[in-house]
């Protein structure tokens, strides 16, 4: 099967400043990959110039191809196309990504309802509420029936997170991109949505783009990792490799605060 | 003596839910402690009650072994001065108008502080591993690791006894995390400190006694070591299995 994504050179300027330098790497379907980096390292960018939705001002060159169509310079319409098809994106704050004023059942309808009439499938209003109850069962949303009703600011914000990951997979997409998922959660819930992400990308085979600067989460959640700093690849490689035997100057840095934290608390427990 | 007491200590807003719910415990002078919580645990709750930003609804907070009463004036003065706060938000808690100077002096003019004002600055400043420069600029031109740093040179620039720090990693990345906690472990030889958070590694890095809080009440609590390496209630349990390690994959 072919790459989901390829991303190919890419690299990000703003105001003649680099952002990103020759980035390149890939997702195929049922791969997990993990984009690592700090603040200002660029791992966002790079998600964001894998769905054509760099900000005003950024120009991106190289190659980003996503299901086998090139992005980079393509018309917005082209790319809208794609968006919800190949590619669905969750991010870190599930509040900024919901509409506050309309219930969650209907926010999660209103994607699948876009989704079928984008396949040609026509929808009854019975069959739209049967597929949200079955995508919030599918995220383990509680109660579906009272939680669709409730508006963001009345769930938890795991229940919010797992409420933008049904909207995702209400797309049916064939990549996800998943930018600092779990940051803002609880570290309970955090290991409940990662364990959510892992089993929907398994049974789904659907690629991952996992961003985060959490090595140990990233660890949960993907099986191969790149590592971004000051917008440039330092190095790449399994899981078990980068963190087991990071080569370069940086990566060690990183390793050598994630294991301090391991220590406090005690690997062995 | 202990430097801080609640004894029986109970939080609600209004009429509402309690938030807090008969929380016992002690701080005492050279013993860092970590409160440890998630969302909703009432955590921050029990921080504002000890710097005196509300009152609880039931028990009593003492300091010193004195009742802590923010209408006493004078015990407030040197409470103020024996008790700073550092916050989650290096961006939203320095007042981005001012020079880094006046920030770091405000605790010694507020609290009437009769010393050198120049001094204890540059002296904060060289504590938390900031240029003498540094003093000059503003909030703006720093890093959020930076301003942390800032944040933290106001708060021992009057040299209090006790440093309550609510999630002060928090917003950082996991290398400025680190020096963080570095800076915090050579301050705590000099000054107590109370670390809220819900970061568990974060706050075993640093405190010799935990308060693992769920929902508004206290779990669990003791001596850190023990708590980490034979945690008794389920909470806690769950807490630290939930907590992910790097050791796990690789």
């Amino acid at each position: 099967m072919g790459d989901l994504l390829t991303i190919d050179d890419l690299s990000i300027r703003h105001a003649g400043r680099p952002l990103v330098s020759g980035v390149s790497l890939s997702v195929t379907a049922g791969e997990r990959l993990g984009l690592i980096g700090e603040s200002g390292s660029g791992k966002s960018l790079t998600a964001l110039a894998a769905i054509g939705l760099l900000p005003e001002g950024m120009t991106a060159s190289g190659s980003v191809r996503l299901a086998g169509r090139e992005v980079i310079g393509a018309a917005d319409r082209d790319v809208v196309g794609l968006r919800g098809t190949a590619v669905a994106t969750i991010f870190q704050e599930p509040l900024t990504a919901l509409d506050p004023l309309m219930r969650i059942g209907d926010q999660i309808a209103e994607v699948a309802r876009r989704r079928a009439r984008r396949d040609g499938r026509s929808l009854s209003r019975a069959g739209v509420a049967a597929e949200v109850t079955a995508l919030m069962a599918r995220v383990a949303l509680p109660d579906p029936a009272r939680l669709s009703r409730a508006y963001p600011h009345e769930m938890s914000g795991g229940q919010r997170q797992r409420a933008a990951i049904a909207m995702a997979l209400a797309c049916r997409p064939r990549l996800l991109i998943a930018d600092e998922p779990t940051t803002a959660l609880d570290v309970t819930t955090q290991a409940e949505v990662l364990k959510l992400l892992e089993t929907l990308v398994r049974e789904e085979n659907m690629g991952l783009l996992f961003i985060s600067h959490d090595l140990p989460v990233v660890g949960a959640a993907v099986d191969r990792v790149v590592v971004l700093r000051a917008g440039e690849m330092v190095e790449e490689g399994t899981v078990a490799e980068v963190f087991g035997r990071p080569r370069h100057p940086y990566t060690i840095g990183l390793v050598e605060a994630a294991r301090a934290f391991d220590r406090a608390i005690g690997a062995a427990l | 003596m202990s430097l801080v007491d609640l004894a029986a200590v109970s939080f609600a807003y209004g009429r509402g839910r309690s938030v807090l719910d008969g929380v016992d415990l002690r701080i005492e002078a050279g013993r860092n402690l970590g409160i440890v919580g998630e969302s909703g645990s009432g955590k921050t709750t029990i921080l504002r009650l000890m710097l005196g930003l509300a009152r609880p609804t039931a028990g009593r907070i003492a300091f010193r072994g004195e009742p802590l009463d923010p209408g006493n004036r004078p015990f407030m003065r040197g409470f103020r001065r024996a008790v700073q706060a550092v916050f989650q938000d290096p961006y939203s808690s320095l007042d981005p108008r001012q020079k880094v100077a006046d920030i770091i002096a405000e605790p010694l003019r507020s609290l009437k502080v009769e010393t050198d004002v120049d001094a204890a600055v540059a002296g904060a400043l060289a504590s938390v591993d900031l240029p003498p420069d540094t003093a000059g600029r503003y909030p703006h031109e720093f890093s959020g690791g930076q301003r942390q740093r800032i944040a933290i040179a106001r708060a021992i620039v009057s040299r209090p006894d006790l440093v309550l720090a609510d999630e002060v990693v928090s917003a950082l990345d996991l290398t400025t995390r680190i020096r963080i906690v570095d800076l915090l472990k050579t301050l705590s030889e000099k000054t107590t400190l109370v670390l809220v958070s819900h970061d568990i590694g974060f706050v075993a890095l640093l405190c010799h006694d935990l308060v693992i809080l769920e929902k508004g009440r206290i779990v669990e609590q003791g001596p850190a070591r023990d708590i980490l390496s034979a945690p008794r209630h389920p909470y806690t349990r769950r807490l630290l299995a939930s907590t992910p390690r790097l050791a796990d994959f690789a």
